[in-house]
């Protein structure tokens, strides 16, 4: 069969397609359980550096121990006693119908379809106190699935921090929210105001902050109005009554949170 | 061009015929990756391997390679490699995968990787295709490495992340130069070496 034949193409092209995909897919598995490690690891550090405990000098697994884990029951706001968090995967439990429940989509501000009976959170005591609770966070923006954490003070309202370690948004557009100058626009902030209404936005354009409502208000990311809308949707779908509502509201009847 | 001793292959592109000082090939990834010595180093090694992979894959295989689909058969090897790169990345040098975002799968669009397995690769053997895969990913990253070099040290005072200027931020007496952190002034840093390169080798101008 000559080089140039119609038969040889073909061969040639099946050929090269089938041992290609294998060489690539065998890759991609056979290195996904280290490239999970790297990304549980990055999470970690993401929430180490949110919450201030970041050092660069300690391993982060040792970092880490500081931190209390819970699994908490997002429509009781009770601590799961029987998940160990550690082996709790809180991605697999949104997609799992046992562990999950479909959202209404008149309630589905966040984009995320599905949400999971119990979450994880993170919480940084000091001194024997709680100081700061940290949340996961997700919801839709343009493109992909915002995933990031929310970081509130121990009054239960006061903004830490926030951050995403995982989105699919535009680059130099969407993609900034992780612009760091950005993310501690967020820090001091109000998500609830006195009478415990939901409040905080992205608004457009820039906060005057003469106005009485700038203690709820992050100023808006331009050339990224969806992304930034996404980002305002998720904060009120998880810090709302189907999110982490019932768990902040118990904390504070216990006087933990104040 | 006609270089011919094996030695020839691997040195000529480093600087009698370097991939981006001569050949102008691979000039977007030399801007977006060269803000700071580690990903530039990083880049290089990725191109290095997939240059060097591509020409050796390519070249085993050219005498069966229909000339119809021969563009395709490159690009998906080289797409391949790419992905292969890109996944060991993700899995050993994650926070370094992390800041390299888009630019390692856009090795893929190197015209330097695709120029040397259609112009060298098809009609060359094994041997000599290595060779001049390695000759142009060397000469490739000798520009990265001191297009990056000048821009870490002169835009952020250090080098691989490690102080040298002290900044006046920092009680220092060196005022970073900010330009030289935004992609144009690789461009500046680039024309100055194309510059001493044909000052030194006057035979690299081309003819009016």
């Amino acid at each position: 069969m000559s080089r140039d034949s119609i038969g040889h193409t073909l061969i040639v092209a099946v050929i090269l397609c089938v041992a290609c995909s294998l060489l690539v897919s065998g890759a991609a598995v056979g290195l996904k359980p280290r490239q999970m490690l790297n990304k549980e690891r990055n999470s970690q550090k993401k929430i180490l550096e949110l919450t201030g405990l970041y050092d660069p000098e300690v391993p982060i697994a040792e970092s880490f121990k500081s931190i209390e884990t819970q699994v908490v029951n997002l429509d009781t706001g009770e601590y799961v006693s029987d998940i160990d968090p550690n082996a709790f995967d809180q991605r697999r439990a949104a997609r799992d119908p046992a562990l999950s429940e479909s959202i209404p989509s008149g309630e589905d501000v966040a984009g995320i379809v599905r949400r999971e009976n119990d979450s994880i959170v993170y919480l940084v005591n000091k001194s024997g106190k709680l100081d700061q609770i940290v949340m996961p966070v997700r919801g839709t923006g343009l493109w992909s699935t915002m995933y990031g954490y929310l970081a509130l003070d121990h009054d239960g309202t006061t903004v830490r921090g926030i951050t995403f370690y995982e989105h699919g948004e535009t680059p130099g557009l969407g993609g900034e929210i992780d612009n760091s100058k950005w993310q501690a626009s967020w820090i001091g902030k109000h998500i609830f105001d006195q009478g415990g209404e939901l409040k905080i936005n992205v608004i457009k354009g820039m906060v005057d902050t003469a106005k009485p409502n700038a203690e709820y208000e992050i100023d808006g990311i331009s050339g990224a109005t969806i992304t930034a809308n996404g980002v305002t949707n998720m904060i009120h779908y998880w810090m709302g009554p189907k999110g982490f509502g019932p768990y902040l509201h118990r904390l504070q009847e216990e006087g933990v949170v104040q | 061009m006609a270089a011919t001793k094996p030695l020839d292959v691997l040195t000529d592109p480093v600087a009698n015929n370097n991939p981006i000082a001569l050949q102008m090939l691979g000039i977007c990834s030399a801007l977006a990756v060269t803000s700071r010595m580690d990903t530039a180093v990083t880049m290089s090694i990725c191109v290095i391997l997939v240059v060097t992979g591509s020409n050796t894959v390519v070249s085993l295989i050219r005498s069966q390679i229909p000339s119809s689909i021969r563009i395709i058969v490159q690009m998906t090897i080289i797409a391949s490699l790419v992905l292969i790169v890109d996944e060991i990345l993700k899995a050993f040098a994650f926070t370094l995968a992390e800041q390299m975002t888009v630019y390692v799968s856009l090795i893929v669009t190197n015209c330097i990787v695709m120029g040397r397995a259609e112009g060298f690769a098809m009609k060359n053997d094994v041997k000599m295709s290595i060779l001049d895969g390695l000759g142009n990913g060397i000469g490739y990253s000798a520009i990265l490495l001191i297009v990056a070099a000048v821009r870490e040290l002169f835009g952020s005072g250090n080098f691989f992340g490690i102080e040298i200027l002290k900044k006046t931020a920092d009680g220092g007496w060196y005022d970073p130069n900010g330009l030289m952190l935004l992609p144009p002034s690789a461009f500046f840093v680039i024309g100055l070496i194309i510059w001493g390169l044909r000052t030194w080798r006057p035979e690299q101008v081309e003819q009016e």
